[in-house]
């Protein structure tokens, strides 16, 4: 989903760089103060970065013969709430554009828009619907991270297109094929990305049970907003 | 129970990585008698259907640095899954001892 350097117009690339900086800058807000709170966080915290870490560096083949990576930030959205992702994600893009020349500088807005913003508010929307309706926990950690994943890459489609719109067909057109690039080639990444998170979830709710009692997880209805 | 979840969770994750693997071919190699590059980049592929869409768009920024090779690209994609991975194992040791010394505790 990394846009690369320079291939956004200058309007879109500052746009996408105003859209984002409010949300990251909450994000640390809520971070800090759920810190002061509760310190025994902490490590949670770290837990979620370090899964972000690890996900949005592993680039995985895909049916469609070309190679993406997941994102990593269901987790998190559905631990700490969807804005104290923004700036953990906003941390690993500049960590890409900085040293790795993937995703760029002059589209971090937009990156930190789909990947930091979008997908962990989709996670902790569906996390929070799933547990309405009241599918198992497991199902609704599942459902939030691979479709937080996949509306990541959406969003990059949606950006693009509107960047690039086709000269025939507009926006739909552009948007069909951009998808065609970067939707279709994540779904099995999503799914995946699903199967890990309930996988380092599990090992949550064995071993840290009364942090995610006093985060409200679990045993309450909704995740924490 | 959960930890055969698990175990069957990560075998899903290997089997969807490597199906791909297996199930795409390689295309005949073109009329230059180069081979077809598969499993490139979807961010790559993104950038051709720029290319092609808005063929006289120029990118107007240049990456600051770059990987001089692809290993030394690989190098700093490994590190980054090392250092998540490494804490995220350090997390883990930590929880299951305290919940071992939880348990001898409320044995005694």
């Amino acid at each position: 989903m990394h846009i690369m350097e320079g291939f956004l117009p200058v309007k879109h690339a500052i746009g996408w760089s105003i859209a984002s900086a409010p949300v990251v800058a909450y994000g640390l807000h809520t971070i800090n103060k759920k810190i002061r709170e509760n310190p025994e966080q902490r490590m949670l915290l770290g837990v979620a970065a370090a899964f972000t870490f690890v996900l949005s560096a592993l680039k995985m083949p895909s049916v469609t013969g070309s190679c993406s990576h997941p994102t990593g930030t269901g987790l998190g959205a559905v631990l700490f709430g969807p804005a104290a992702v923004a700036p953990i994600g906003a941390v690993v893009l500049l960590f890409q554009a900085l040293l790795l020349a993937h995703g760029g500088l002059t589209t971090l807005g937009a990156n930190v828009f789909s990947m930091a913003i979008v997908g962990p508010f989709a996670a902790a929307a569906v996390f929070r619907l799933a547990r309405t309706v009241r599918l198992p926990f497991g199902v609704a950690v599942f459902l939030a991270a691979s479709l937080g994943d996949l509306l990541t890459y959406v969003t990059t489609s949606c950006q693009l297109a509107l960047a690039f719109p086709d000269p025939a067909g507009g926006f739909a057109a552009s948007f069909a094929k951009f998808a065609g690039v970067f939707a279709l080639t994540q779904i099995p990444l999503a799914i995946s990305e699903g199967f890990l998170t309930v996988i380092v979830m599990n090992a949550l709710v064995r071993f840290n049970r009364e942090e995610l009692t006093s985060m409200k997880i679990e045993t309450g209805q909704e995740a924490q907003a | 129970m959960k930890r055969h979840q698990n175990l069957i969770l990560m075998f899903l994750v290997v089997i969807l990585v490597a199906v791909p693997l297996w199930m795409v071919k390689r295309p005949a190699p073109g009329p230059d008698g180069k081979k077809v590059a598969i499993f490139a980049g979807a961010d790559d592929k993104a950038k051709e259907t720029i290319s092609v869409i808005a063929p006289q768009y120029k990118p107007w920024f240049k990456p600051l640095m770059e990987p001089p090779s692809g290993e030394i690209g690989s190098l700093l994609f490994a590190l980054q899954a090392a250092l998540g991975a490494g804490f995220i194992g350090y997390w883990l040791g930590c929880s299951v001892t305290r919940a071992k010394l939880r348990r001898q505790k409320s044995e005694t």
